[in-house]
Protein backbone atom coordinates (compact mmCIF):
# COMPACT_ATOMS: atom_id res chain seq x y z
CA UNK A 1 0.00 0.00 0.00
CA UNK A 2 1.02 3.43 -0.65
CA UNK A 3 2.25 5.10 2.08
CA UNK A 4 3.44 8.97 0.83
CA UNK A 5 1.11 11.51 1.98
CA UNK A 6 1.95 13.92 -0.86
CA UNK A 7 -1.05 12.14 -2.67
CA UNK A 8 -2.25 15.60 -4.61
CA UNK A 9 -0.61 14.73 -7.48
CA UNK A 10 -0.36 11.07 -9.05
CA UNK A 11 2.72 9.36 -6.90
CA UNK A 12 4.90 6.81 -8.58
CA UNK A 13 4.40 3.06 -7.70
CA UNK A 14 7.65 1.41 -7.61
CA UNK A 15 6.91 -0.33 -10.84
CA UNK A 16 6.99 3.05 -12.87
CA UNK A 17 3.61 3.24 -13.45
CA UNK A 18 0.57 5.72 -12.76
CA UNK A 19 -0.48 4.22 -9.20
CA UNK A 20 -4.06 3.35 -10.80
CA UNK A 21 -5.78 1.96 -7.21
CA UNK A 22 -9.27 1.64 -8.56
CA UNK A 23 -10.13 0.96 -11.80
CA UNK A 24 -13.79 0.40 -13.61
CA UNK A 25 -14.04 -0.35 -16.69
CA UNK A 26 -17.31 -0.77 -19.02
CA UNK A 27 -19.21 -0.62 -15.75
CA UNK A 28 -22.96 -1.35 -16.37
CA UNK A 29 -25.76 -2.69 -14.19
CA UNK A 30 -28.72 -3.93 -15.84
CA UNK A 31 -31.78 -4.95 -12.92
CA UNK A 32 -33.70 -7.72 -14.81
CA UNK A 33 -37.61 -7.16 -15.53
CA UNK A 34 -40.22 -9.87 -14.87
CA UNK A 35 -40.49 -10.92 -18.35
CA UNK A 36 -40.47 -15.02 -17.83
CA UNK A 37 -43.13 -16.65 -19.86
CA UNK A 38 -44.83 -16.72 -16.37
CA UNK A 39 -44.76 -13.55 -16.09
CA UNK A 40 -46.08 -12.94 -19.96
CA UNK A 41 -49.07 -15.61 -19.22
CA UNK A 42 -50.02 -13.44 -16.12
CA UNK A 43 -49.26 -9.86 -18.16
CA UNK A 44 -47.45 -8.93 -15.24
CA UNK A 45 -44.57 -8.14 -17.09
CA UNK A 46 -41.77 -5.14 -15.84
CA UNK A 47 -39.01 -3.48 -18.63
CA UNK A 48 -35.44 -4.27 -17.84
CA UNK A 49 -34.50 -1.37 -16.30
CA UNK A 50 -30.82 -0.34 -17.16
CA UNK A 51 -29.12 1.93 -13.96
CA UNK A 52 -25.67 2.54 -15.20
CA UNK A 53 -23.97 2.14 -18.09
CA UNK A 54 -20.34 2.16 -19.44
CA UNK A 55 -18.66 3.71 -17.01
CA UNK A 56 -14.83 4.26 -16.87
CA UNK A 57 -13.06 5.45 -14.24
CA UNK A 58 -9.38 5.02 -12.44
CA UNK A 59 -8.75 6.49 -9.04
CA UNK A 60 -5.44 6.97 -7.58
CA UNK A 61 -3.78 6.09 -4.33
CA UNK A 62 -4.90 8.28 -1.39
CA UNK A 63 -7.09 10.03 -3.52
CA UNK A 64 -10.66 11.76 -2.59
CA UNK A 65 -13.34 11.04 -5.01
CA UNK A 66 -17.01 12.39 -4.83
CA UNK A 67 -19.48 11.17 -7.11
CA UNK A 68 -22.39 13.39 -8.00
CA UNK A 69 -25.87 13.58 -9.79
CA UNK A 70 -29.43 14.01 -9.93
CA UNK A 71 -31.55 11.74 -7.95
CA UNK A 72 -31.76 8.18 -9.15
CA UNK A 73 -28.68 8.15 -11.54
CA UNK A 74 -27.26 4.98 -10.09
CA UNK A 75 -24.80 6.46 -7.90
CA UNK A 76 -25.36 4.04 -4.71
CA UNK A 77 -25.77 1.42 -7.93
CA UNK A 78 -22.30 1.93 -8.24
CA UNK A 79 -20.53 2.06 -4.97
CA UNK A 80 -22.51 -1.18 -4.22
CA UNK A 81 -20.79 -2.46 -7.08
CA UNK A 82 -17.35 -1.11 -5.87
CA UNK A 83 -18.07 -2.33 -2.19
CA UNK A 84 -19.03 -5.94 -3.60
CA UNK A 85 -22.67 -6.07 -2.45
CA UNK A 86 -23.68 -6.01 -5.85
CA UNK A 87 -22.29 -7.36 -9.38
CA UNK A 88 -21.91 -5.48 -12.42
CA UNK A 89 -23.99 -6.81 -15.01
CA UNK A 90 -21.08 -6.33 -17.39
CA UNK A 91 -17.84 -4.77 -17.09
CA UNK A 92 -15.11 -5.29 -14.06
CA UNK A 93 -13.69 -3.86 -11.09
CA UNK A 94 -10.44 -4.06 -10.62
CA UNK A 95 -8.56 -3.05 -7.07
CA UNK A 96 -4.98 -2.71 -7.71
CA UNK A 97 -5.13 -5.16 -10.35
CA UNK A 98 -7.78 -7.61 -8.65
CA UNK A 99 -10.44 -8.02 -9.62
CA UNK A 100 -13.81 -7.39 -7.11
CA UNK A 101 -16.63 -9.49 -7.28
CA UNK A 102 -17.36 -9.67 -3.12
CA UNK A 103 -17.46 -7.67 -0.11
CA UNK A 104 -13.70 -7.60 1.56
CA UNK A 105 -12.00 -5.84 4.42
CA UNK A 106 -9.53 -4.02 1.79
CA UNK A 107 -12.94 -1.48 1.66
CA UNK A 108 -14.42 0.10 4.61
CA UNK A 109 -18.30 1.35 4.36
CA UNK A 110 -19.87 4.26 5.81
CA UNK A 111 -23.37 3.83 5.51
CA UNK A 112 -26.05 6.86 5.03
CA UNK A 113 -28.42 5.52 7.82
CA UNK A 114 -25.33 4.75 9.97
CA UNK A 115 -26.52 1.17 10.22
CA UNK A 116 -24.99 0.47 13.61
CA UNK A 117 -26.26 -2.46 15.61
CA UNK A 118 -28.68 -0.96 18.22
CA UNK A 119 -27.58 -3.73 20.72
CA UNK A 120 -24.29 -2.61 20.92
CA UNK A 121 -22.85 -0.35 22.28
CA UNK A 122 -20.58 2.66 20.71
CA UNK A 123 -17.24 0.05 21.73
CA UNK A 124 -19.34 -3.17 21.08
CA UNK A 125 -19.60 -1.70 17.17
CA UNK A 126 -16.14 -1.31 16.54
CA UNK A 127 -15.46 -4.73 18.25
CA UNK A 128 -17.39 -6.22 16.30
CA UNK A 129 -15.46 -5.37 13.26
CA UNK A 130 -12.28 -5.39 14.74
CA UNK A 131 -12.91 -9.30 15.49
CA UNK A 132 -14.37 -10.02 12.30
CA UNK A 133 -11.46 -8.83 9.92
CA UNK A 134 -9.01 -9.54 12.90
CA UNK A 135 -10.00 -12.94 14.90
CA UNK A 136 -6.59 -13.89 15.58
CA UNK A 137 -5.13 -10.37 16.90
CA UNK A 138 -4.41 -10.15 20.52
CA UNK A 139 -6.85 -8.89 22.85
CA UNK A 140 -4.82 -6.02 23.97
CA UNK A 141 -4.18 -5.07 20.56
CA UNK A 142 -7.80 -4.91 19.36
CA UNK A 143 -8.61 -3.18 22.41
CA UNK A 144 -5.56 -0.51 21.54
CA UNK A 145 -7.08 0.15 18.24
CA UNK A 146 -10.87 0.52 19.14
CA UNK A 147 -9.59 3.46 21.44
CA UNK A 148 -7.73 4.70 19.53
CA UNK A 149 -10.26 5.08 16.40
CA UNK A 150 -12.44 6.32 19.26
CA UNK A 151 -10.25 9.43 19.93
CA UNK A 152 -9.98 10.22 16.44
CA UNK A 153 -13.41 10.78 16.10
CA UNK A 154 -13.97 12.35 19.21
CA UNK A 155 -16.06 9.95 20.79
CA UNK A 156 -14.15 9.57 24.59
CA UNK A 157 -16.54 9.15 27.28
CA UNK A 158 -18.96 7.47 25.15
CA UNK A 159 -17.69 4.13 24.77
CA UNK A 160 -20.23 2.28 26.56
CA UNK A 161 -23.61 4.34 25.17
CA UNK A 162 -26.13 2.51 22.87
CA UNK A 163 -26.39 4.33 19.76
CA UNK A 164 -29.96 5.03 20.31
CA UNK A 165 -28.45 7.50 23.16
CA UNK A 166 -26.51 9.32 20.65
CA UNK A 167 -27.28 12.20 18.04
CA UNK A 168 -27.30 11.55 14.75
CA UNK A 169 -24.24 13.18 14.08
CA UNK A 170 -22.30 10.99 17.06
CA UNK A 171 -23.68 7.56 15.10
CA UNK A 172 -22.20 8.89 12.15
CA UNK A 173 -18.88 9.21 14.00
CA UNK A 174 -18.86 5.25 15.15
CA UNK A 175 -20.24 4.76 11.36
CA UNK A 176 -16.92 6.51 10.38
CA UNK A 177 -14.78 4.35 13.46
CA UNK A 178 -16.31 1.31 12.36
CA UNK A 179 -15.13 1.84 8.82
CA UNK A 180 -11.49 3.11 10.07
CA UNK A 181 -11.11 0.04 12.19
CA UNK A 182 -10.50 -2.21 10.09
CA UNK A 183 -7.78 0.05 8.58
CA UNK A 184 -9.32 -0.31 4.68
CA UNK A 185 -7.40 1.17 2.01
CA UNK A 186 -10.16 2.24 0.62
CA UNK A 187 -13.05 3.98 2.59
CA UNK A 188 -16.67 3.82 0.62
CA UNK A 189 -19.16 6.67 1.84
CA UNK A 190 -22.64 6.78 0.71
CA UNK A 191 -23.98 10.07 1.54
CA UNK A 192 -22.88 10.08 5.11
CA UNK A 193 -24.11 13.11 6.03
CA UNK A 194 -27.34 12.93 4.11
CA UNK A 195 -29.90 11.76 7.23
CA UNK A 196 -28.35 14.59 9.26
CA UNK A 197 -29.15 18.55 9.84
CA UNK A 198 -27.67 21.55 7.81
CA UNK A 199 -25.42 22.43 11.31
CA UNK A 200 -24.47 19.13 12.00
CA UNK A 201 -23.47 17.96 8.17
CA UNK A 202 -21.42 21.23 7.63
CA UNK A 203 -19.30 20.41 11.12
CA UNK A 204 -19.11 16.47 10.33
CA UNK A 205 -17.76 17.37 7.46
CA UNK A 206 -14.87 19.64 8.76
CA UNK A 207 -14.59 16.31 11.17
CA UNK A 208 -13.94 13.88 7.82
CA UNK A 209 -11.48 16.71 6.77
CA UNK A 210 -9.68 16.70 9.93
CA UNK A 211 -9.56 13.03 10.13
CA UNK A 212 -8.50 12.23 6.34
CA UNK A 213 -5.50 14.51 6.55
CA UNK A 214 -4.60 12.24 10.13
CA UNK A 215 -5.28 8.89 7.23
CA UNK A 216 -5.51 9.59 4.20
CA UNK A 217 -6.79 6.23 2.47
CA UNK A 218 -8.45 6.34 -0.82
CA UNK A 219 -12.05 7.56 -0.29
CA UNK A 220 -15.28 7.17 -2.40
CA UNK A 221 -18.06 9.51 -1.57
CA UNK A 222 -21.46 10.14 -2.98
CA UNK A 223 -22.81 13.09 -2.12
CA UNK A 224 -25.80 15.39 -3.15
CA UNK A 225 -24.06 18.77 -1.54
CA UNK A 226 -21.64 20.68 -4.22
CA UNK A 227 -20.59 22.31 -1.23
CA UNK A 228 -19.56 19.01 0.40
CA UNK A 229 -18.06 18.01 -2.63
CA UNK A 230 -15.80 21.03 -2.91
CA UNK A 231 -14.43 20.77 0.82
CA UNK A 232 -13.27 16.81 1.04
CA UNK A 233 -12.42 15.92 -3.04
CA UNK A 234 -9.52 15.74 -5.13
CA UNK A 235 -11.71 15.26 -7.49
CA UNK A 236 -15.68 15.17 -8.54
CA UNK A 237 -17.52 12.75 -10.54
CA UNK A 238 -20.58 13.96 -12.29
CA UNK A 239 -23.07 11.87 -13.44
CA UNK A 240 -25.70 11.92 -15.80
CA UNK A 241 -29.19 11.59 -14.97
CA UNK A 242 -30.66 7.78 -14.88
CA UNK A 243 -32.15 5.34 -16.39
CA UNK A 244 -28.77 4.38 -18.05
CA UNK A 245 -26.58 6.91 -16.53
CA UNK A 246 -22.62 7.67 -17.54
CA UNK A 247 -19.81 9.66 -16.32
CA UNK A 248 -20.41 13.20 -17.58
CA UNK A 249 -17.04 14.62 -16.82
CA UNK A 250 -14.46 15.00 -13.92
CA UNK A 251 -13.23 17.76 -12.47
CA UNK A 252 -10.16 18.12 -10.92
CA UNK A 253 -10.55 20.26 -7.58
CA UNK A 254 -7.52 22.15 -6.84
CA UNK A 255 -6.99 23.62 -3.11
CA UNK A 256 -4.20 22.90 -1.26
CA UNK A 257 -4.48 20.95 1.97
CA UNK A 258 -5.26 20.93 4.66
CA UNK A 259 -8.53 22.29 3.51
CA UNK A 260 -10.48 24.76 5.56
CA UNK A 261 -13.99 26.18 4.53
CA UNK A 262 -13.24 29.73 4.96
CA UNK A 263 -10.41 29.33 2.89
CA UNK A 264 -12.07 27.14 0.14
CA UNK A 265 -14.88 29.14 -0.42
CA UNK A 266 -12.16 32.24 -0.95
CA UNK A 267 -10.36 30.55 -3.69
CA UNK A 268 -10.52 31.71 -7.33
CA UNK A 269 -11.29 28.82 -8.22
CA UNK A 270 -14.06 28.23 -6.03
CA UNK A 271 -17.16 30.07 -7.79
CA UNK A 272 -16.42 28.60 -11.31
CA UNK A 273 -15.93 25.02 -10.34
CA UNK A 274 -19.54 25.66 -8.13
CA UNK A 275 -21.13 27.18 -11.14
CA UNK A 276 -20.23 24.28 -13.72
CA UNK A 277 -21.43 22.12 -10.94
CA UNK A 278 -25.19 24.01 -10.59
CA UNK A 279 -25.01 24.02 -13.99
CA UNK A 280 -24.66 20.71 -14.71
CA UNK A 281 -26.61 19.32 -11.76
CA UNK A 282 -29.48 21.86 -12.57
CA UNK A 283 -29.91 20.55 -16.39
CA UNK A 284 -29.98 16.76 -15.05
CA UNK A 285 -32.03 17.46 -12.70
CA UNK A 286 -34.33 19.45 -15.24
CA UNK A 287 -34.04 16.45 -17.77
CA UNK A 288 -35.43 14.06 -14.87
CA UNK A 289 -38.25 16.25 -14.19
CA UNK A 290 -39.21 16.84 -17.87
CA UNK A 291 -38.79 12.90 -18.84
CA UNK A 292 -40.99 12.22 -15.36
CA UNK A 293 -43.74 14.21 -17.30
CA UNK A 294 -43.91 12.79 -20.33
CA UNK B 1 -33.50 34.69 37.61
CA UNK B 2 -37.17 35.99 36.22
CA UNK B 3 -36.71 34.42 32.69
CA UNK B 4 -36.28 31.28 35.03
CA UNK B 5 -38.78 31.39 37.14
CA UNK B 6 -41.82 30.47 34.84
CA UNK B 7 -40.26 27.45 33.20
CA UNK B 8 -39.82 25.88 36.92
CA UNK B 9 -43.45 26.73 37.49
CA UNK B 10 -44.29 24.91 34.63
CA UNK B 11 -42.78 21.86 35.75
CA UNK B 12 -44.29 21.91 38.83
CA UNK B 13 -47.57 22.32 37.55
CA UNK B 14 -46.97 19.95 34.94
CA UNK B 15 -45.65 17.07 37.20
CA UNK B 16 -48.95 18.10 39.50
CA UNK B 17 -51.08 17.04 36.64
CA UNK B 18 -49.43 13.60 35.97
CA UNK B 19 -49.57 12.43 39.81
CA UNK B 20 -52.80 13.71 39.40
CA UNK B 21 -54.16 11.67 36.29
CA UNK B 22 -52.24 8.67 38.64
CA UNK B 23 -54.20 9.16 41.25
CA UNK B 24 -57.37 9.84 39.95
CA UNK B 25 -57.17 6.93 37.66
CA UNK B 26 -56.87 4.63 41.04
CA UNK B 27 -59.57 6.40 42.55
CA UNK B 28 -61.70 5.66 39.99
CA UNK B 29 -60.45 2.19 39.98
CA UNK B 30 -61.17 1.93 43.61
CA UNK B 31 -64.77 3.57 42.97
CA UNK B 32 -65.83 1.30 40.65
CA UNK B 33 -64.15 -2.09 42.91
CA UNK B 34 -66.31 -0.64 45.61
CA UNK B 35 -69.20 -0.21 43.89
CA UNK B 36 -69.09 -3.55 41.48
CA UNK B 37 -68.51 -5.42 44.94
CA UNK B 38 -71.50 -3.66 46.44
CA UNK B 39 -73.47 -4.54 43.44
CA UNK B 40 -72.69 -8.10 44.01
CA UNK B 41 -72.70 -8.27 47.48
CA UNK B 42 -76.66 -6.93 47.16
CA UNK B 43 -77.77 -8.88 44.48
CA UNK B 44 -76.42 -11.90 45.96
CA UNK B 45 -78.44 -11.24 49.31
CA UNK B 46 -81.51 -9.77 47.41
CA UNK B 47 -81.20 -13.41 44.98
CA UNK B 48 -81.06 -11.14 41.82
CA UNK B 49 -78.60 -13.61 40.20
CA UNK B 50 -78.90 -17.55 39.65
CA UNK B 51 -79.90 -19.69 42.94
CA UNK B 52 -77.07 -20.20 45.03
CA UNK B 53 -74.76 -17.68 43.49
CA UNK B 54 -72.38 -16.70 46.29
CA UNK B 55 -71.93 -13.17 47.95
CA UNK B 56 -68.57 -10.85 47.83
CA UNK B 57 -67.90 -11.17 51.20
CA UNK B 58 -67.96 -15.19 51.35
CA UNK B 59 -65.94 -14.77 48.21
CA UNK B 60 -63.42 -12.79 49.67
CA UNK B 61 -63.36 -14.65 52.71
CA UNK B 62 -62.81 -17.96 50.52
CA UNK B 63 -60.23 -16.19 48.97
CA UNK B 64 -58.37 -14.96 52.15
CA UNK B 65 -58.38 -18.49 53.34
CA UNK B 66 -56.76 -19.89 50.05
CA UNK B 67 -54.37 -17.69 50.11
CA UNK B 68 -53.13 -18.04 53.47
CA UNK B 69 -53.70 -21.77 53.74
CA UNK B 70 -51.83 -22.50 50.11
CA UNK B 71 -50.27 -25.80 51.09
CA UNK B 72 -51.58 -28.23 52.50
CA UNK B 73 -52.42 -32.21 50.97
CA UNK B 74 -55.20 -33.57 51.89
CA UNK B 75 -55.31 -36.31 48.71
CA UNK B 76 -55.67 -35.39 45.30
CA UNK B 77 -59.20 -34.26 45.65
CA UNK B 78 -58.52 -31.57 48.34
CA UNK B 79 -54.81 -30.27 47.60
CA UNK B 80 -54.12 -26.51 48.50
CA UNK B 81 -54.00 -23.87 45.58
CA UNK B 82 -50.91 -23.38 46.09
CA UNK B 83 -49.94 -27.28 45.05
CA UNK B 84 -52.22 -27.13 42.05
CA UNK B 85 -50.39 -23.94 40.81
CA UNK B 86 -46.89 -25.26 41.19
CA UNK B 87 -48.57 -28.25 39.36
CA UNK B 88 -49.93 -26.09 36.96
CA UNK B 89 -46.60 -23.82 36.44
CA UNK B 90 -44.55 -27.31 35.99
CA UNK B 91 -46.33 -28.73 33.67
CA UNK B 92 -46.22 -24.89 31.32
CA UNK B 93 -43.07 -24.61 32.33
CA UNK B 94 -41.93 -28.17 30.76
CA UNK B 95 -44.10 -27.84 27.42
CA UNK B 96 -42.98 -24.40 26.99
CA UNK B 97 -39.59 -24.64 27.25
CA UNK B 98 -39.46 -27.41 24.68
CA UNK B 99 -41.66 -25.61 22.73
CA UNK B 100 -39.19 -23.31 22.86
CA UNK B 101 -36.19 -25.21 22.18
CA UNK B 102 -38.09 -26.35 19.01
CA UNK B 103 -39.27 -23.16 17.76
CA UNK B 104 -36.61 -20.77 18.09
CA UNK B 105 -34.25 -22.36 16.03
CA UNK B 106 -36.62 -23.86 13.49
CA UNK B 107 -37.59 -20.00 13.27
CA UNK B 108 -34.11 -18.71 12.42
CA UNK B 109 -34.05 -21.61 9.76
CA UNK B 110 -37.28 -20.78 8.12
CA UNK B 111 -36.76 -16.77 8.62
CA UNK B 112 -33.12 -16.84 6.79
CA UNK B 113 -34.35 -19.45 3.98
CA UNK B 114 -36.73 -18.21 1.59
CA UNK B 115 -37.21 -21.82 -0.06
CA UNK B 116 -37.37 -23.40 3.67
CA UNK B 117 -39.98 -20.62 4.54
CA UNK B 118 -42.31 -21.20 1.35
CA UNK B 119 -41.80 -25.03 1.80
CA UNK B 120 -42.72 -25.05 5.51
CA UNK B 121 -45.50 -22.02 5.66
CA UNK B 122 -48.23 -23.75 5.07
CA UNK B 123 -48.12 -26.50 7.67
CA UNK B 124 -47.53 -23.31 10.34
CA UNK B 125 -50.58 -21.74 8.53
CA UNK B 126 -52.74 -24.69 8.45
CA UNK B 127 -51.78 -25.94 12.32
CA UNK B 128 -51.43 -22.36 13.87
CA UNK B 129 -55.53 -21.82 14.15
CA UNK B 130 -56.25 -25.34 15.20
CA UNK B 131 -57.46 -25.12 19.01
CA UNK B 132 -55.37 -26.75 20.83
CA UNK B 133 -57.67 -29.02 22.95
CA UNK B 134 -58.12 -30.72 19.45
CA UNK B 135 -55.12 -32.74 20.53
CA UNK B 136 -56.29 -33.64 23.82
CA UNK B 137 -57.68 -36.93 22.30
CA UNK B 138 -54.45 -37.51 20.36
CA UNK B 139 -52.41 -36.70 22.94
CA UNK B 140 -54.14 -39.68 25.53
CA UNK B 141 -53.75 -41.97 22.80
CA UNK B 142 -50.05 -41.55 22.28
CA UNK B 143 -49.03 -41.43 25.85
CA UNK B 144 -52.20 -43.01 27.41
CA UNK B 145 -50.71 -40.59 30.40
CA UNK B 146 -52.45 -37.60 31.17
CA UNK B 147 -48.90 -35.81 32.47
CA UNK B 148 -47.47 -36.55 29.39
CA UNK B 149 -50.58 -35.47 27.60
CA UNK B 150 -50.73 -31.95 29.28
CA UNK B 151 -47.19 -31.53 28.46
CA UNK B 152 -47.83 -32.33 24.66
CA UNK B 153 -50.68 -29.99 24.60
CA UNK B 154 -48.64 -27.05 26.47
CA UNK B 155 -46.08 -27.83 23.80
CA UNK B 156 -48.14 -27.86 20.52
CA UNK B 157 -49.77 -25.09 21.72
CA UNK B 158 -47.09 -22.58 22.72
CA UNK B 159 -44.45 -23.75 19.03
CA UNK B 160 -46.37 -21.37 16.60
CA UNK B 161 -46.71 -17.75 18.05
CA UNK B 162 -42.46 -18.14 19.44
CA UNK B 163 -42.28 -19.95 15.55
CA UNK B 164 -43.67 -17.40 13.50
CA UNK B 165 -42.65 -14.52 14.88
CA UNK B 166 -38.79 -15.75 15.46
CA UNK B 167 -39.08 -16.00 11.39
CA UNK B 168 -40.76 -12.85 10.76
CA UNK B 169 -38.20 -11.22 12.71
CA UNK B 170 -35.11 -12.67 11.14
CA UNK B 171 -37.09 -12.78 7.61
CA UNK B 172 -36.90 -8.55 8.55
CA UNK B 173 -33.80 -7.75 9.95
CA UNK B 174 -32.46 -4.61 8.81
CA UNK B 175 -30.79 -5.05 5.36
CA UNK B 176 -28.03 -2.28 6.12
CA UNK B 177 -26.76 -4.50 9.15
CA UNK B 178 -26.54 -7.38 6.62
CA UNK B 179 -24.56 -5.36 4.46
CA UNK B 180 -21.70 -3.78 7.27
CA UNK B 181 -21.34 -7.86 8.00
CA UNK B 182 -20.90 -8.69 4.20
CA UNK B 183 -18.61 -5.82 4.04
CA UNK B 184 -16.64 -7.13 6.55
CA UNK B 185 -16.29 -10.29 5.67
CA UNK B 186 -18.00 -11.86 8.43
CA UNK B 187 -18.53 -15.95 7.87
CA UNK B 188 -22.26 -17.21 8.21
CA UNK B 189 -22.08 -18.51 11.71
CA UNK B 190 -20.87 -15.37 12.16
CA UNK B 191 -23.59 -13.24 10.88
CA UNK B 192 -26.35 -15.29 12.19
CA UNK B 193 -25.15 -15.36 16.16
CA UNK B 194 -23.85 -11.83 15.82
CA UNK B 195 -26.23 -9.96 13.67
CA UNK B 196 -29.15 -11.70 12.72
CA UNK B 197 -30.62 -13.46 16.30
CA UNK B 198 -29.50 -10.02 18.27
CA UNK B 199 -31.52 -8.37 15.69
CA UNK B 200 -34.55 -10.49 15.53
CA UNK B 201 -34.23 -10.72 19.40
CA UNK B 202 -37.13 -8.13 19.54
CA UNK B 203 -39.52 -10.44 17.87
CA UNK B 204 -38.51 -13.30 19.08
CA UNK B 205 -39.50 -12.41 22.71
CA UNK B 206 -42.58 -10.78 21.38
CA UNK B 207 -43.82 -14.78 20.09
CA UNK B 208 -42.54 -15.99 23.31
CA UNK B 209 -44.49 -13.90 24.95
CA UNK B 210 -47.56 -14.36 23.11
CA UNK B 211 -46.65 -18.42 23.41
CA UNK B 212 -46.55 -17.88 27.48
CA UNK B 213 -49.54 -16.23 27.45
CA UNK B 214 -51.21 -18.92 25.35
CA UNK B 215 -49.65 -21.84 27.35
CA UNK B 216 -51.78 -20.08 30.47
CA UNK B 217 -54.62 -20.09 28.51
CA UNK B 218 -54.38 -23.63 27.36
CA UNK B 219 -53.23 -25.34 30.59
CA UNK B 220 -56.25 -24.20 32.80
CA UNK B 221 -58.58 -26.02 30.48
CA UNK B 222 -56.60 -28.73 29.41
CA UNK B 223 -56.24 -29.79 33.15
CA UNK B 224 -60.00 -29.88 33.44
CA UNK B 225 -59.75 -33.04 31.56
CA UNK B 226 -56.53 -34.01 33.18
CA UNK B 227 -56.58 -34.36 37.30
CA UNK B 228 -54.40 -32.35 39.80
CA UNK B 229 -53.08 -28.31 38.82
CA UNK B 230 -55.37 -25.32 38.98
CA UNK B 231 -57.93 -26.14 36.42
CA UNK B 232 -59.02 -29.48 37.87
CA UNK B 233 -59.01 -27.44 40.80
CA UNK B 234 -62.11 -25.71 39.01
CA UNK B 235 -63.12 -28.61 37.97
CA UNK B 236 -63.30 -30.08 41.06
CA UNK B 237 -64.85 -27.20 42.70
CA UNK B 238 -67.72 -27.30 40.04
CA UNK B 239 -68.49 -31.02 41.08
CA UNK B 240 -68.84 -30.01 44.52
CA UNK B 241 -71.04 -27.31 43.56
CA UNK B 242 -68.87 -24.58 45.35
CA UNK B 243 -68.69 -21.38 43.35
CA UNK B 244 -66.61 -19.04 45.73
CA UNK B 245 -63.55 -21.77 45.26
CA UNK B 246 -64.39 -21.38 41.17
CA UNK B 247 -64.36 -17.49 41.67
CA UNK B 248 -60.53 -17.84 43.90
CA UNK B 249 -59.29 -19.76 41.01
CA UNK B 250 -60.43 -17.70 38.59
CA UNK B 251 -58.37 -14.58 40.89
CA UNK B 252 -55.57 -16.57 40.86
CA UNK B 253 -54.99 -17.50 37.46
CA UNK B 254 -55.72 -14.01 36.05
CA UNK B 255 -52.57 -13.21 38.75
CA UNK B 256 -50.41 -15.47 37.90
CA UNK B 257 -51.33 -14.71 34.12
CA UNK B 258 -50.19 -10.95 34.65
CA UNK B 259 -46.83 -11.47 36.31
CA UNK B 260 -45.90 -13.84 33.61
CA UNK B 261 -46.47 -11.23 31.33
CA UNK B 262 -45.34 -8.85 33.05
CA UNK B 263 -41.68 -10.43 33.05
CA UNK B 264 -42.02 -10.87 29.15
CA UNK B 265 -42.71 -7.30 28.95
CA UNK B 266 -39.57 -6.64 31.51
CA UNK B 267 -37.15 -8.77 28.80
CA UNK B 268 -38.71 -7.32 25.40
CA UNK B 269 -38.10 -3.55 27.21
CA UNK B 270 -34.49 -4.92 27.68
CA UNK B 271 -33.58 -6.19 24.51
CA UNK B 272 -35.37 -3.14 22.58
CA UNK B 273 -32.49 -0.73 23.00
CA UNK B 274 -34.49 2.49 21.13
CA UNK B 275 -36.27 0.69 18.83
CA UNK B 276 -40.39 0.09 18.47
CA UNK B 277 -41.00 -3.28 19.73
CA UNK B 278 -43.64 -4.81 17.57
Amino acid sequence: MNTSFTSNSPSVNPNGSASVQISLSHVSKVFWGKNGWLNKITRQTTPNFIAIEDINLDIQHNTFVSIIGPSGCGKSTLLNIIAGLSSATSGTVSINGQIVDKPGPDRGMVFQNYALMPWMTVEDNIKFAVETVYPKMPRKQQKRIIQEKIQLVGLQGAEKKHPHELSGGMRQRVGIARALAINPQILLMDEPFGALDALTRGFLQEEIERIWEKQRKTAIMITHSIDEALLLSDRIVMMTKGPAARIDKVLKVPFSRPRNRTVVENHPAYLQLKQDMENHLYRETRAVEEARIK
Amino acid sequence: MAAVKPKIINQKSAHRLISNENLQALLLFLLSLGLFLLFWEMGARLKLFAKGMPTASLTITELWYWITHPFYNNGPNDLGIGWNLLISLRRVAIGYTLASIIAVPLGVLVGISKIAFKAFNPYFQLLKPVSPLAWLPLGLYLFRNSELTGIFIITIASIWPTLTNTAFGVANVNPDYLDVSKTLGASRWRTIFKVIIPAALPNIISGLRISMGISWLVIVAAEMLLGTGLGYFIWNEWNNLYIPNILVAIFIIGIVGIILDQIFAYLEKLVSFGRQSS
